[in-house]
This record gives C-alpha cells, structure tokens and sequence, in this order.
C-alpha cells in the first residue's frame, strides 16, 4: 500500500506538470504566435481605443441603434447565463409578453408573430453577439426614423446589413446570422 | 431541410472516425506498435523511470483498483487545496477570493469523478491557477481512470485463468499520453482558430458603444475546453459553458466540440471488438447506443420544435444562441446526456417539456447510451450482463458472455451497480423535495421544479455534470449531497465493474457451440435494449410523470406556475 502511496503521489505530480503545465503553455505558444487576434478575445478598437470584443455582445436599447437580444444577465459577462425559466414559468410569460410588446411597438409591427423569436427570448451566454438577419431588417424604419435618414441613407443602411449578414458556416453549419456590435460601428460611418 | 443535413452529417463522421479511432486505441492498449508509440514513446517511457513503476509488472483486480483509489483521492485532496488556498497562489490576476469548503468539496469530488457539475462559475470564482492545475489535470486524469477501468474489465472478460487483469498506472499514462494529449493539442488550436480564447492576461475593461462599462474576461480556455470535450468532463472555464461566444464562437467550433463529445466513447466500443477478438461484438454495443441515441434524439426534436401553447411560439429560442439555432441546442443537449459529458451550449432549464425529458432519461439509464470515456462502456457491459442472465433463464441455459460463464457473483455485482446509482436519485431527491433548504433552490415552480431537483441528482449519480441550472445549488446542503452523490455514483459503479473484471479472468473459455447463446445479432440488440429500458427506466417513471411529463400537458393547455 506505502508502495502505491509513493507511486500516486509521483504520478500525480508528474501528470500535473505534464497536462496542466505543459500542455496549456505549448497551447497558449501556438495560440499567441498563429492566432494573436482570437487568442486574446477578438477586440475591437475605435479610434485607438478597445470598445469590446466582437464576440461578446453588448446592450443595445437606443432607439438609434440596432437591438441586441434580450439578456439574462444584462450583457454583464461577470458571470455569464441564461434565465433558465421553463417553458411553463409565468415569470418568463410575463416578460416574453412584454418584451414582444415593446418590440411590436418601437418598430411599428403589427403582425407580432413576424418577430424573430430570437427578439424576444434571452440568450443562454447572456452575451448572445448575433441577432438573425431579418431582426436586423425589421429595424430599419425605425433606426432610419431615429437617425433622421434621406432615402440614400436609409438604402445604404440595407445594404450594409446584406452585406454583414453571415450565412451557416461553410453554407452548411449553424444558422444565418448578423453581428450586432460590428453592424452598429458601421451604422454609425453613414454620413 | 439544412438541420437534418447537420445532423446526418455529424452521425456520419462518428461512425467513420469510430474504427479509426477504436482500432487505434486498441493498439495502444493491447501495447501493440503504432505510430505515435515512434513519436511519444520517450516520454511514456520517461514518465515510467520518475514514477519507479515497472510497465511490465501486472496486477490482481484489489491492486489495480487501490491504486485507482490512492491516486483519485490525493487527486481530490489537491484540488480541494487549491480552490481553499487559492487567493495566497499566483496567476490569480483577478484576486478572486478563496473558494468556501463545501463549494471545494463539490468541485473537487465532481472533477476526480469526470462528473464536473458547475456549482462554481469559472470567470468569478476560480483564478487561473485553479482552472489549469486543479481543473484541467483531473479533466485528464479523471478520464483516464475511465478507460483504464474499461481495459481492465476488456481484460478479464477476454483472458482466461489469470489473476492479472494489467497495471493501473500504465494503463493510466497510455490513456494520457497516446490518446488524450495529442486530441487535445490539436483540438485547442483549432478552437482558438475560431475565437475560442487562450492568454494568461487579466481581464479587459472596456466601455461599450453605449457608453456602458463591461468587463470581458479571459483566460487559457481552450486548451481547457478542448479536453472537457472529449473526456467526458464538460465543466466550462466559463459559467454558460460551451454557450459563451468565448467557448464556442462558431458553428463549426459548436460541431467539433459535439463531436468530441461521442467520439472516444464511441470509438471504445470498436476497441472493445478488437479485445473480444471480433469486430461484430463490437459494433452490436455501437448499434444498441446508437438506437437509444437516435430514439431520443427524435423525441427531442419533435418536443423543441413543436408548439409551446404558454408561450404562443414554436422553437422557442429562450436559453439558446442564434448561431446554433433549435437544431445544433438539441443536438448537444442529447449527445452532452448520453455521453457523460455534461457541458451544454444551451440551457436545458429551459428546454420543452419532452426535451427535458429525453436529458433527464439519458441521465437516469446511468449514462450507457455511448457514456462517460470507458465509463460508458464498462457500465453497458453491467446491463450486458444482466442480459445474458435473463435470456439464460428464458432459455434454460447457463448464461455464457465472450465464452465465460455468466454466475450468480457477476449477477450481483451487476444489479449492485445499477441500484446504487438509482437509489441516490431517489433518496437524495425525495429528501430534497421534502426539506425547506432543498426547494429554497428551485428557480421554477410546479413539475418543473420536480424537474430541476431530479436532474441534480441524476446528473450527479451519472456523473453527467449538466443541470437544469435554474437550481441555485451551491448551498451546503446541494453541494454536499450532491458531491456524495458523485462519490457513490462513481465508485458504486467501478468497484463492482472491477470484481467482475477479475472473476471473470480467472475463469474458463468455453468454445463456441452450436447451443452458445449468441451476442452479436440483432435478437440481442433488441434484448439489450429492452433490458435497459425496462430494469434501467421504469424505475424512474412515475417520477417522470410527475415532473416533465405532466409540465407537457400542462403547458399544451396553457398553464402556468
């Protein structure tokens, strides 16, 4: 017994520096050298500046920008989650409700079953970046509206958003989907 | 249209990569040459000559599991240290506190378990240090036991009259060194390819284009995400887990990470062919896990796309990410329960009603549907077992496994070690059902409450991980119980497996005969199946009726809680 004593514990040491040494520096080596940008969380600078992580989505809720979607946490990433309401909460009920209320509202939507559901329900991150290409869409008037846009403005605005718009990974994989963090620094370029 | 295209897309590259693996992995554990023996040989060797074993001694069943025992509780004890400890250590750049005993406690015994059920959320709770030294070593080590465990079991039931059933530490270090570590550097860079992060520098404060503040944080993820995908482990360096952008940017990340949850539980199911010298065993296991995972797979999609009447909404995208969609959430939810993995990239919480269901079934039927690594498999063999007595007695023959007989101690040890796991679901969620502190944590009411109590202690007995999270468990009384259930679900399973093990070797081989019960056709599969079904899952029936199936015709009206 005193002999597998000695032998765990050796074991064990050698384990730790192999596979929580080791291996974490020799990836963390690759990583920094062949992805320095992901490696260190895809930031995104303004003017000099790091606004955000292009991964991370923020909180959207001017009347001048796109929305993001509603988040547990509130787009706080410390610590990231879902509301884990179930599908028979009335708590959930009441904010979905809500929320497909103000959204019909603010944006002029009279059929609300033509909300993407992706709008009115909160991520399971709580740092969902994406929305899917027809949320986008539905808020132009509204942006457009806000933002005091000519006609020009507003066709550039939709073209933007074609052109952001990310198919399923490899046309295959995933969902079709737009960045909302990366559209809004664009909407703000229009002049 | 593109949904069913992913989905048979990932079914086909399991079944392609299972041979390749399996045979691989067969050759490393049958200490046949192979490839990487060429490459990684010196460091096998290495790692024998610091430790003083002798890769050439082997063991009897009682020292191959003391020394599984040894090794996993000084395993526990330095985890446990190093989250008590933790604000006193370096690479701590966030100065997060030390972590409270019954938190240590939990996450200690849920990582040496390969349970790693998150009752700590990694950005706020643990510093770097913990996460590579404490998480990331038993996300290795823990699967490791997994499959020397297997090969010991494959051992004993293929030998004949021996004592020896191999040596635990070289069976540990082939695991590691051959199978786990290669994956796993490959798998993390590709992942950090994606957007998955990995550096050691603090977290960054940025004000947003609103004007807020969000502090974003970091960390060496991947390599940590890598290997909690493909050992089973599933305990996310981040408190969403494989739902954080930073764990799973992408659809084709969230496709590798999915399939590096089935992919060495499958692939063992080959190995095991090759041990039992016919292919055809081997693929006979594969089938009966496939069926059971394409049967739930099908429920859960009916139930998430269906029409939820409370919500007024079908596809209901509430706890899901918009660039995996309905699909690629139920997907894993299913193949995350099946395997033991437990990471999520969804929350089941709030998952349908059905979908729920099919996780919590998964959990229940003691995580054999592919499983934990080696863990699956070695617990498939227990129902295996029970198979083989049950047709035996229809048939009046004495049962026979591999050419061993089947008598009345492998019998036992069998039903032992599908009762010990059910009965801690029971108990522990009959106790938490009846006690103030057990439903203080429920984050739902009505079934759905039921629901997240009972998916606690199967995810623990299991050693799942994954939870209807809603449940605030990191309470003395969650943790606790739950870390216990984990212990007893974990060693409940591997101590009668490994009698088995060495019973079984030192028995004879029988030939095959034309009166030999055969278990490699499909009147087996359909056996097997059944027994799993009826001895693993009606236990738990009315406690599904109570729960996830009374929440889904209560929600078909209506109503809410």
């Amino acid at each position: 017994m005193k002999k597998q004593i000695i032998i765990a514990l050796k074991v064990l040491l050698v384990m730790t520096v192999l596979t929580g040494i080791v291996y974490p520096l020799l990836v963390t080596g690759i990583a920094q050298t062949c992805f320095h940008r992901q490696a260190n969380g895809s930031l995104i600078t303004k003017n000099g500046v790091i606004i955000g992580s292009e991964l991370i989505g923020q909180k959207f809720d001017s009347t001048r920008y796109f929305w993001s979607r509603p988040s547990a946490t509130d787009y706080n990433p410390l610590p990231s989650g879902g509301s884990n309401f179930g599908p028979t909460s009335k708590t959930l009920k009441k904010l979905v409700d809500s929320r497909r209320s103000v959204f019909a509202d603010k944006n002029r939507i009279k059929d609300t079953d033509s909300i993407p559901a992706e709008m009115i329900f909160a991520s399971a991150s709580g740092l969902d970046p994406h929305i899917s290409p027809q949320a986008a869409m539905i808020q132009v008037d509204r942006i457009a509206e806000n933002r005091n846009f000519t006609a020009r403005q507003k066709q550039e605005l939709v073209k933007i958003i074609r052109d952001m718009s990310e198919k399923p990974q490899f046309s295959l994989l995933g969902e079709a989907r737009i960045n909302v963090l990366m559209l809004n620094l664009e909407l703000d370029n229009i002049r | 249209m593109n949904e069913i295209i992913q989905i048979v897309l990932f079914i086909a590259a399991l079944i392609a990569l299972t041979p390749i693996l399996g045979r691989f992995m067969a050759k490393v554990f049958m200490n046949e040459r192979h490839l990487l023996k060429l490459v990684l040989g010196w460091l096998e060797r290495l790692i024998y000559r610091l430790c003083g074993i002798d890769s050439s001694e082997e063991t009897n069943w009682k020292v191959y599991l003391s020394g599984l025992f040894v090794f996993n509780f000084i395993g526990f004890l330095v985890v446990f240290l190093l989250q008590m400890l933790q604000a006193y250590l370096p690479l701590n750049p966030e100065h997060l506190p030390n972590a409270a005993w019954h938190l240590s406690f939990n996450t200690a015994v849920s990582f040496m378990t390969n349970t790693n059920w998150q009752s700590y959320a990694g950005e706020t709770t643990f510093g770097y240090l913990v996460q590579m030294l404490g998480l990331t070593v038993q996300n290795f080590v823990s699967a490791a036991t997994g499959i020397a465990v297997l090969v010991a079991l494959m051992r004993g039931l293929t030998r004949k009259t021996t004592e020896n059933l191999g040596n635990f530490w070289v069976d540990l270090t082939r695991s590691v060194v051959y199978v786990l570590l290669p994956l796993a550097i490959i798998f993390s860079v590709i992942l950090v390819g994606q957007g998955v992060v990995q550096t050691f520098s603090p977290y960054t404060h940025v004000t947003t284009l609103q004007k807020t503040q969000q502090v974003i944080p970091l960390g060496p993820a991947a390599s940590q995400i890598a290997i909690k995908q493909l050992g089973t482990n599933g305990g996310g360096f981040f408190n969403a887990n494989s739902a954080h952008p930073f764990e799973n940017p992408t659809p084709f990340s969230n496709f590798l990470e999915m399939l590096t949850i089935l992919l060495i539980p499958a692939a063992l199911t080959f190995t095991y062919g090759r041990f039992a010298g016919s292919n055809r065993q081997g693929w006979t296991v594969f089938i009966v896990m496939f069926i059971l995972f394409a049967a739930g797979l099908g429920l859960s999609l009916y139930s998430e796309y269906g029409h939820n009447a409370v919500l007024h909404v079908a596809g209901n995208m509430e706890g899901k990410e918009t660039r995996f969609g309905v699909a690629n959430s139920v997907l894993w939810s299913v193949a995350t329960t099946d395997a033991s993995n437990g990471s999520v990239n969804a929350m089941h919480d709030s998952l349908s009603p059905l979908s729920g269901m099919v996780a919590i079934f998964n959990l229940m039927l003691g995580e054999v549907i592919f499983g934990g690594v080696g863990a699956g498999l070695y617990g498939m063999v227990v129902f295996i077992i029970l198979t083989v007595f049950i047709a035996g007695l229809m048939v009046g023959r004495t049962p026979e496994y591999l050419g061993k007989k089947v008598e009345a101690f492998e019998v036992k040890m069998a039903i032992l070690a599908i009762l010990v796991p059910s009965l801690v679901i029971k108990l522990f969620s009959a106790w938490a059902c009846t006690s103030s502190y057990g439903l203080a944590g429920l984050n739902n009411a009505g079934p759905h409450g039921l629901s997240e109590i009972l998916y606690a202690f199967s995810s623990a007995a299991g050693n799942n991980g994954s939870a209807f999270a809603g449940l605030s468990a990191n309470t003395v009384f969650y943790n606790i119980t739950l870390g216990l259930g984990m212990l007893i679900g974990r060693f409940g399973v591997i101590i009668p497996v490994m009698a088995i093990a060495g019973n079984m070797a030192s028995k004879k081989i029988t030939p095959v005969s034309s009166g030999t019960f055969r278990t490699d056709n499909w009147l087996f599969v359909l056996l097997l199946i059944g027994v799993i079904l009826i001895v693993g899952g009606l236990t738990f029936f009315p406690a599904l009726a109570l729960g996830p199936i009374m929440e889904h015709f209560l929600m078909n009206s209506g109503i809410t809680f």
